[in-house]
């Protein structure tokens, strides 16, 4: 049997979206650090303000070099498009705000980002959305939640900060069922990882600053559309499938078909609500994108070895990460990440709280930030930091115990990594 | 929008334009055929632009593909029989925009139905159609890897590494999503009519409207050397070949389609 014709994953991180320029023979991406294009004539103008035809116009909208790194997440995700956003919440507000309106509901897991639970449960009520929150390991909950007016589902690939392993399939069944989109956040996991596409989520959002990116020096967010939702189904997406006044009557699934997500994020999210990439942010981040797979092998595998370590610690009291045995869904992230389940875990140490900053404090080589997904080892309290905002309630309900340290494994030797770790958790019994 | 043929509904986007507003009534009436299980979104480069130069465009959705109505029509002959009647619904003669397998719908319309056919533009187009067993099969079986076939092929080699000229799409992405949207039991038998199919010259010897034919260079679905017989076959239709596109040049190099588009019709204004 023949193959499709296309590069495989570690090519297309290299290459995908890009071909060396044909003026200058630039084989690296160019900076086109620009606000505006030139216009060839004032038809050419108006067909590009009017979505006539495709092109740069403004950054604000597109760019070339955000346009390679948009493409290239698309591709690697398997996707029809990408919108590059200012963040990840960027990104997760824009595909928020490109479905929902006023009067809209959301079934999401419980167990996401700090910042993402406060934009569900807090932000987004005072525009008259709301939210039910839902245990992730549990599909008919999803179900069990979904109302006349509830129009995405949404959850984490790999949850914060339990690693709970999302049934991707399950979920998405349960969505498509009641006629809905599934909406996966995966910058835990990346597409090297797993592609939540390929089973059966239809919007993909990344935090690009994690491990995409890998480096920590710039902030960025993708919206991966992946084309095979049907918006026009039954009238419930009214911003998709029926005309819009911002581009005089256009109708998005008519004109675009699979694209109408994409468009009408680009078209109307990126114009209105202007959270755009910058070109040097993109710049930043494809050359993380581009040792992607390299670097989530090493993340990996060093993980383990960090697992192994903690494992045999008198001063931990749990791990979470669900390829050690006593994680819930240790046969599911078998089954579903044969490559690993990613390189962020927690644990907790022996003595609550006091132990637990104790231990902070007294790691040396990890630096203790707001931030996974580097390429350096990185520890965090969420208590205290990430999840601060969420009441005793809410924190107990996303399983962030006080004790909790968070953990993001780097690239160092996984000795070092070790070494510091171990010295740290005696220092947190003293 | 939507309309009847047969008293089967039938989709097509205009741009988000009108075609019914006074002011383009005597306008061209340019209508856009898609290829092999694909539908009217393979020309939104072209559309809404041509909807706003002083056309009626419209990108029609193939019986069955889409969201017209089914059953498909299952051999070029008869699908070229409904465009003359989507014609004539549509209430006077029609100027054919086709690619691949609307290509030959076309030629073989505006063969047996000059009366209601004003022009061809053929866009990706070969002498005959063969298709790959392995294809045919997966296609048969509403097998995904057809669409992932489909999507490999039908652009040039470039695009394995992209660069769409809409900015943060994936070219073989969209492709693929287009063609596993296709409805089960419609793109094995879409494929079987273009391989089928082997009127093609015969058409082109008895055509007496304006044609304009559109070629990828890098086509690897219907080659360069494959178009050949056609066009030795109408030696005064207008050649514009595209050196970046492959079998999809409306999106390849859709500012360049959009160009041979109004040139075409352009020349028949004049």
């Amino acid at each position: 049997m023949i193959e499709p014709d296309s590069h495989r994953f570690d090519t297309r991180a290299l290459h995908a979206g890009q071909r060396p320029d044909p003026v200058t023979g630039s084989r690296a991406v160019p900076i086109h650090q620009t606000t505006s294009f030139v216009f060839d004539s004032v038809d050419h103008a108006s067909g590009l303000f009017n979505l006539e035809i495709s092109g740069h116009l403004y950054s604000r909208i597109s760019n070339p070099t955000v346009a390679v790194l948009e493409e290239r997440i698309a591709s690697l995700e398997g996707g029809v498009g990408g919108v590059c956003t200012s963040s990840g919440q960027a990104a997760f507000h824009l595909a928020l705000a490109t479905i929902l309106g006023a009067g809209d509901h959301v079934v999401a897991s419980r167990n996401i980002y700090g910042g993402s639970h406060n934009m569900l449960n807090l932000t987004m009520p005072r525009f008259g959305i709301t939210t039910t929150f839902v245990d992730p390991r549990d599909p008919q909950a999803f179900a069990e939640a979904i109302r006349p007016e509830t129009r995405l589902v949404f959850a984490e690939t790999l949850g914060n900060p339990g690693i709970e392993v999302l049934d991707i399939a399950a979920v998405a069944d349960v969505a498509h069922g009641a006629g809905l989109p599934l909406a996966v956040d995966s910058t835990f996991a990346t597409p090297y990882l797993i592609r939540p596409i390929e089973h059966g989520a239809d919007i993909v959002i990344h935090s690009v600053t994690k491990f995409l990116g890998g480096h920590g020096v710039a902030i960025g967010g993708i919206v991966v559309d992946g084309g095979r939702f049907d918006w026009a189904a039954d009238g419930k997406f009214p911003t998709l499938s029926e005309p819009y006044d911002g581009y005089h009557g256009i109708t998005f699934t008519e004109e675009f078909g699979p694209a109408a997500l994409s468009m009408r994020a680009r078209a109307e999210g990126l114009r209105d609500f202007g959270g755009c990439m910058s070109p040097a942010n993109a710049f930043y981040l494809l050359q993380g994108v581009e040792t992607l797979p390299v670097r989530m092998a090493r993340h990996v595998e060093n993980t383990l070895r960090v697992i192994d370590m903690l494992d045999g610690h008198d001063a931990v009291a749990w791990i979470s990460h669900p390829a050690h045995p006593s994680h819930p869904d240790h046969d599911l992230a078998k089954r579903l990440y044969p490559k690993g389940a990613g390189a962020i875990l927690s644990f907790g140490v022996h003595g609550g709280r006091d132990a637990g900053r104790k231990f902070i404090e007294a790691v040396d080589l990890a630096s203790h930030l707001a931030n996974v997904g580097d390429a350096k080892t990185l520890v965090i309290h969420p208590g205290s930091t990430t999840h601060q905002q969420m009441s005793a309630e809410d924190l107990a309900a996303a399983g962030v115990g006080e004790e909790l340290v968070r953990l993001s494994v780097g690239l160092e030797d996984p000795d070092d990594i070790c070494d510091d770790l171990s010295r740290a958790l005696r220092a947190s019994q003293r | 929008m939507k309309f009847q043929v047969d008293d089967l509904t039938v989709n097509a986007a205009t741009g988000a334009v009108s075609i019914e507003r006074d002011e383009v009534a005597d306008a061209p009436l340019v209508v856009l055929l898609h290829g092999a299980g694909m539908d009217r979104t393979v020309w939104s480069q072209q559309t809404r632009w041509l909807a706003h130069h002083d056309t009626r465009a419209l990108a029609v959705d193939l019986p069955g593909h889409g969201g017209s109505e089914g059953p498909a029509i299952t051999s070029i002959g008869e699908l070229a029989a409904w465009t003359a009647r989507l014609a004539e619904a549509l209430g006077g003669p029609v100027h054919l925009v086709g690619h691949s397998m609307g290509a030959f719908i076309a030629l073989e319309a505006a063969a047996a139905t000059p009366d209601r056919i004003a022009s061809v533009v053929l866009v990706g187009v070969g002498a005959a159609m063969p298709v790959h067993p392995d294809l045919q099969t997966a296609a048969d079986a509403d097998d995904p890897l057809a669409a992932a076939l489909m999507a490999g092929w039908m652009h040039g080699p470039d695009q394995r590494f992209g660069l769409n000229p809409t900015p943060g799409m994936s070219m073989t992405g969209t492709s693929r999503a287009v063609i596993e949207a296709c409805p089960p039991g419609v793109l094995g038998p879409d494929l079987a009519a273009c391989a089928a199919y082997g009127g093609a010259v015969d058409a082109a010897t008895v055509l007496t409207c304006p044609v304009t034919i559109i070629l990828g260079t890098l086509d690897r679905m219907t080659p360069r050397k494959a178009a050949q017989p056609l066009l030795d076959a109408m030696p005064s239709a207008t050649i514009v070949e595209l050196p970046d596109s492959g079998h999809a040049p409306m999106m390849e190099e859709p500012g360049a389609v959009r160009r041979a588009l109004g040139d075409h019709l352009g020349r028949l204004a004049v």
